[in-house]
């Protein structure tokens, strides 16, 4: 499971937690908190491998996840706050791109469905510059109706300009997802209608 | 495994042909720079033909250094680089294909051009076999160490002008070798040996340069 | 970072807090060394040393010039050994030797041009040719510019650190593909006509001065070196514990001496 202790944050040169310690185990469901700047995305950047730390390790069944970083990506999904979309493609062709550089083999139907069930149908060949704040945003939770095999999801954001309807169902996938036995870790400012309501780590309690 | 390679070449291939817009820029530059020698140095023939190998070659070097900053900026502001380094397949893969992607975009179309201005500065065409087949080896070299070059700037302050100061001192072996192979060819010692080199370079730069493109993606975004 | 220190290993001094005051004792010694070295060498070159048969006293420069080329190399290999460490070992003091050495291995790599360009103007009858190795050397200046260009330009200490390493390290994969190159492109140019070659018989005081002159090189280059990492560390650790404490002492002994 996801373990990490005595982590420190670096960030230029500015040391912003150290000590942080965190757990997450099969069904976890885990909000990162804390004020603007303290480091809820640095932490989350950390957790996934794509910073460093400056102190601690980050561990993944017992394993550093630098120590075997492959296999530890292909159990991971992480949604950061760019929504990696390209505004030349479409959120189809952008949907599939992504699934095929995580190294997913997905097919062109399940990601029109996925489409579909966040709402962008009407949406599908349409070039991704044209789309809404929220709608980029939703090509890019698509993915999470694709990676049911990935049992660690880890959002920044992933509330942001969304509708209410749109929040209370990714609420639900969220918590689907935690009830499936996967691992779910996010940042958010507002309150979402979990099944149950998750952990909370407040970042700020380890801040420098 | 192989699906991730295919998957980004695909998409640079499209993204490319969506914006053609910038390979054609990429291509007026390289026809405008080789067309700013005769003004310089004027337009007696004999000493255009003399200069024709190395200029085409400084030509297509620069043409190369212009675009290799759009070979990872869209991708680190819009956030598909940290996917790519998420990746479960190895990051040689889809380096190794973004640049192969970059290279048919911007080096091909250069190789297909040089030619035709290899005539507009009157090289003889004995030659023009041999600087076609100097610049498909030679500017995939570039594209490999460039992209090093490129990882290394990304999103730096006047990161054009450093991706300059790094990459160029590293293209020259490159346009010795390139250059020279048009010269030995038209001066009757034959260029197989420049030809040669230039392939060997290829292979290293293949061997060695996507690794440290790689590495150099994953401090850039540390 | 937090390394074990394993009693009297050497291993010790790769821990910031234990190589700082290190430094800072041994780099007079470097310097007074450097000092005397260069004065004997100075004295060996330009009085003992007999005058050339061939270049008359123009020749003398080489005891500047020699000395300050090959230490522009050799501080570029060492620049890219540190930085291998580095990015292997993940040692930040390794990053930090790299970015000191840089700046005194560009210095070299002027004195030597600049040398090479004063002995040239009466022995070649112009300020520069393109001979192989001034070429090379002028290409290994723009390694060294590039490097310090491009660890200064990252705002992210960490981030400069390791792509700075990566890129002394391309560099000097490349030092020996661009040498070969520019020597065969040379050849093909220049025929032999313009050699640095030396005469085949150098007098004895001529190499031992040259000798005296490298070694000064080496004090002088370990002396600034030395004085270069000891802020550098400092910056970098200053959220540390022993930095307080180390700062703290400093003020006592300025205090004490005002």
């Amino acid at each position: 499971m996801l373990e990490a202790h005595d982590l420190a944050c670096l960030k230029g040169d500015r040391l912003l937690f150290r000590g942080l310690a965190l757990r997450l185990e099969a069904g976890g469901l885990l909000r990162v908190a804390g004020p603007n700047g303290v480091g809820k995305t640095s932490l989350l950047r950390l957790v996934t491998g794509l910073a460093l730390a400056e102190a601690g390790e980050v561990r993944w069944r017992g394993t550093p996840i630098r120590r075997d970083r492959e296999a530890f990506h292909r159990e991971l999904l992480f949604l950061g706050h760019a929504p990696a979309l390209n505004d030349l493609l479409t959120p189809l062709e952008n949907l599939r791109f992504a699934c095929a550089a995580a190294g997913d083999d997905i097919d062109e139907q399940s990601c029109i469905t996925a489409l579909a069930r966040i709402g962008l149908e009407n949406q599908l060949d349409l070039p991704a510059r044209v789309l809404s704040q929220g709608q980029r945003r939703r090509v890019g939770l698509a993915r999470l109706f694709l990676a049911g095999q990935r049992p660690l999801w880890v959002l920044d954001e992933p509330f942001t300009a969304l509708d209410v309807t749109a929040v209370a169902d990714l609420a639900a996938t969220l918590s689907d997802h935690c009830e499936a036995g996967g691992m779910v870790m996010l940042t958010t400012h507002q309150d979402a209608p979990f099944a149950r309501a998750p952990a909370v780590l407040d970042v700020g309690v380890y801040a420098c | 495994m192989l699906s991730t390679f295919f998957a980004v070449l695909r998409r640079d291939l499209l993204l490319a042909w969506r914006g053609r817009a910038d390979v054609l820029v990429t291509l007026a530059f390289f026809v405008i720079v080789v067309c700013l020698f005769p003004f310089g140095v004027g337009a007696e023939p004999n000493q255009l033909r003399a200069i024709a190998p190395g200029v085409l070659w400084v030509a297509a070097l620069l043409a190369c250094l212009l675009s290799l900053h759009r070979l990872f900026a869209q991708d680190h502001v819009d956030g598909t680089l940290e996917q790519l380094l998420l990746s479960s397949e190895p990051a040689v893969l889809w380096v190794t294909a973004k640049v192969l992607a970059f290279w048919l975009t911007t080096g091909l179309p250069v190789v297909a051009v040089a030619p035709v201005l290899a005539l507009l500065l009157d090289l003889e065409q004995g030659g023009l076999p041999v600087l076609v087949i100097s610049l498909l080896l030679g500017t995939p070299i570039l594209a490999l160490l460039g992209a090093v070059g490129a990882a290394l700037t990304l999103g730096l302050r006047g990161g054009g002008m450093l991706l300059a100061l790094l990459v160029l001192p590293l293209f020259v072996p490159v346009l010795i070798f390139g250059a020279g192979a048009v010269e030995a060819e038209l001066s009757g010692t034959g260029a197989a040996a420049h030809l040669l080199l230039l392939g060997g370079g290829l292979a290293g730069a293949l061997a060695l340069a996507p690794w440290g493109c790689a590495a150099a993606l994953r401090v850039s975004t540390e | 970072m937090s390394r074990p220190d394993r009693g009297p290993s050497i291993l010790r001094f790769a821990a910031p807090q234990n190589f700082y005051p290190l430094a800072g004792r041994l780099a007079p010694w470097f310097a007074g060394l450097a000092v005397v070295l260069t004065l004997v060498g100075l004295w060996l070159g330009f009085v003992v040393a007999p005058t050339d048969a061939t270049q008359g006293e123009v020749y003398r420069v080489i005891f500047i010039h020699v000395p300050a080329a090959w230490m522009s190399m050799f501080i570029y290999l060492v620049m890219a050994f540190w930085s291998a460490v580095g990015l292997v070992m993940n040692t930040r003091l390794s990053f930090l030797m790299s970015q000191a050495l840089a700046p005194t291995g560009a210095m070299f790599c002027v004195v030597a041009l600049w040398t090479g360009a004063l002995w040239g103007k009466p022995t070649w009858g112009a300020y520069w040719v393109w001979d192989a190795r001034l070429t090379s050397q002028a290409l290994l200046l723009f390694l060294y510019l590039g490097f310090i260009a491009l660890t200064r330009a990252i705002e992210d200490p960490r981030r400069a650190d390791r792509a700075g390493a990566i890129i002394a390290l391309v560099g000097a994969v490349n030092v020996p593909v661009i040498y070969f190159s520019v020597k065969w492109w040379n050849t093909l140019h220049q025929g032999a006509s313009v050699s640095l070659t030396k005469a085949p018989s150098m007098a004895t005081t001529m190499l031992a001065g040259m000798l005296v002159m490298a070694i000064a090189s080496w004090a002088y280059t370990l002396a600034v070196v030395l004085w270069r990492v000891r802020p550098m560390i400092l910056e970098r650790e200053r959220h540390t514990e022993w930095v307080g404490a180390e700062l703290m002492r400093e003020a006592l002994r300025q205090g004490g001496r005002a």
